[in-house]
């Protein structure tokens, strides 16, 4: 009993010890960035303007994207049913149409709908139908599909459905602007990748600056006796600090600077098809990834630099 | 009382220059012993030793029964806290005030603040140098310097203490301040101390034992007070 207590003793010392250290940590972290100021300075400037520069290319790329998302999802195929076709055929293709999983969704227009539609469209074409004893128009189904790519091949696979009429699609230039989209939507992933891999590049680097100038510190520590562990984690948070530091003028300015432009512009850019994202939502998820961005980097450009001069 | 030991100790850089070769020697608790050589006769070297910063190529160096050379990087810092190191250029923490610097040996073992602040200035006291404790290294002078790494070095109450040098860069008058310090510290607090130096001075001063090393090899070992120094340095 009496050994059992002990031991829960030493385990809450342990503990309590644990907890001390992590917050001289962070005490140490935000004095060394006092009384490092400038290098701490220039850490923070360089994040903030690699920051600015991702965000910049992050709000267009995913603009860019909506663009082309928006511009795909008005594509369609439109299917005719044969004229002689029973209620149970267009039944049937219904089913098939069902069946097929690139399809996103579909409408189904009769053609005793489509010709009142077209005579609420037009009275010259209410006059040539209503002349016409029977109606001439087909029974159709506008389908669209879940990626621009598959367009041409489901409409293969519908046009062998039994009673389809025929297929329409845009064949050739549907091909063309799914592979101008795709190539677009590429380019500007990849170049936020690249930015983004820039950025973490720049930001270790300068961080890796702001410690290496002390690692006769990091030297000291070890001589007097502080454990690995004790050394790295004021400069873990003096790197995660830098690094939120660092964030607040590109989270600042991306939050504002889009909702300004967008509503400058009344939500889209030069004609009224190419939309932009509204701000709400999709900026502040921008800005986290940059805060979470800052911060991470931060941290892993000290860890990895002091753990150069600990001789793990 | 047998406190530290080394059993021929040898050790070779990569650059194949040996600094220490074949040296066997004991040292008793509570000792103080001068370690003294000519320049690059491999003093450092033996201290480095002795506070694992280097490991021997071969033999033992044992220090309170633990086998130094075997311990593990990551496991040196629980070898240093029973350490007191006490370096020529001083290192201290240029961004950390005096009483800052001697906190830090203690703040790394997790020491509570109330626990820290008495036994930092008591070590300040010692050492003198009470009245600036809130003053940054650069502002003092070396002979105060020295004293803070000094307090620093002690504040854990170390079983042993060693100094590479101390009275290196500092003047004659000094020099005798930061000895009767080491000194005190020795007869007071029962710290071992191994001192490595070339200041014959201070040797033939003292009157405490010394181990004479050239060339890399122990060459002397003289009982307290039997040396007589007068070709060295």
């Amino acid at each position: 009993m009496v050994c059992l207590l002990v031991i829960i003793r030493k385990e809450v010392i342990k503990q309590v010890k644990l907890v001390r250290i992590f917050f001289r940590s962070i005490r140490d972290a935000v004095k060394s960035i006092g009384r490092n100021f400038s290098l701490s300075m220039a850490s923070i400037i360089c994040v903030s303007i690699t920051l600015v520069i991702v965000a910049i290319s992050t709000i267009l790329a995913a603009n860019v994207r909506n663009v082309t998302k928006s511009v795909e999802n008005e594509m369609n195929i439109i299917v005719y049913v044969k004229s002689d076709a029973t209620e149970e055929d267009v039944n049937n293709v219904k089913l098939e149409l069902e069946n097929i999983k690139d399809i996103r969704k579909f409408s189904y227009t009769s053609k005793e709908e489509m010709k009142h539609e077209l005579s609420e469209y037009d009275q010259s074409f209410k006059k040539v139908l209503d002349y016409l004893d029977e109606n001439p128009l087909l029974d159709s189904f506008m389908v669209y599909v879940k990626d621009i790519k598959v367009l041409n091949e489901t409409a293969k696979k519908i046009e062998s459905i039994p009673n389809i009429d025929s297929v329409k699609y845009g064949e050739g230039l549907v091909d063309e602007i799914a592979r101008a989209f795709d190539i677009i939507e590429r380019i500007s992933a990849g170049s936020v990748i690249c930015l983004a891999l820039v950025t973490i590049f720049l930001i270790t680097n300068t961080i890796k600056l702001t410690i290496f100038s002390r690692k006769s510190e990091i030297e000291i520590m070890r001589l007097v006796g502080a454990s690995n562990s004790t050394i790295r984690l004021p400069f873990i948070f003096e790197g995660l600090i830098l690094g939120l530091i660092g964030s607040i003028i590109p989270v600042c300015l991306s939050i504002y600077g889009y909702i300004i432009l967008y509503n400058t512009l009344n939500g889209y850019m030069f004609t009224e098809t190419l939309k932009l994202l509204s701000p709400y939502n999709f900026i502040f998820v921008v800005a986290l990834g940059l805060v979470a961005m800052g911060a991470i980097v931060g941290m892993l450009g000290s860890v990895h630099v002091v753990r150069k001069y600990l001789k793990i | 009382m047998k406190f530290i030991e080394l059993k021929d100790v040898t050790k070779t850089y990569k650059n194949g220059i040996t600094a220490c070769a074949d040296i066997s020697l004991t040292i008793d608790k509570g000792e103080f012993a001068f370690i003294i050589g000519l320049t690059a006769s491999g003093k450092s070297t033996l201290t480095k030793l002795l506070y694992r910063e280097e490991r021997p190529t071969k033999g033992t160096v044992n220090i309170g029964g633990v086998n130094v050379g075997k311990l593990r990087n990551r496991k040196v810092y629980k070898l240093r806290r029973k350490i007191g190191i006490v370096f020529q250029d001083y290192k201290l923490l240029p961004q950390l005030t005096v009483y800052e610097n001697v906190a830090f040996a203690l703040e790394c073992l997790g020491m509570k603040t109330t626990e820290i602040r008495p036994k930092v200035l008591q070590a300040l006291e010692m050492v003198g140098l009470k009245d600036k404790i809130r003053s940054f290294p650069k502002e003092l002078s070396g002979g105060e310097q020295q004293r803070v790494c000094i307090a620093r070095a002690i504040v854990n109450e170390p079983k042993l203490l060693i100094c590479d040098e101390p009275t290196g860069n500092l003047d004659l008058k000094t020099s005798k301040e930061i000895m009767n310090v080491i000194s005190t510290i020795n007869k007071d607090m029962g710290t071992t101390v191994i001192m490595a130096t070339h200041d014959k001075d201070i040797v033939n001063r003292m009157k405490k034992r010394v181990l004479v090393i050239n060339n890399g090899m122990l060459v002397g070992d003289y009982k307290k007070g039997s040396y007589k120094a007068s070709e060295i340095g």
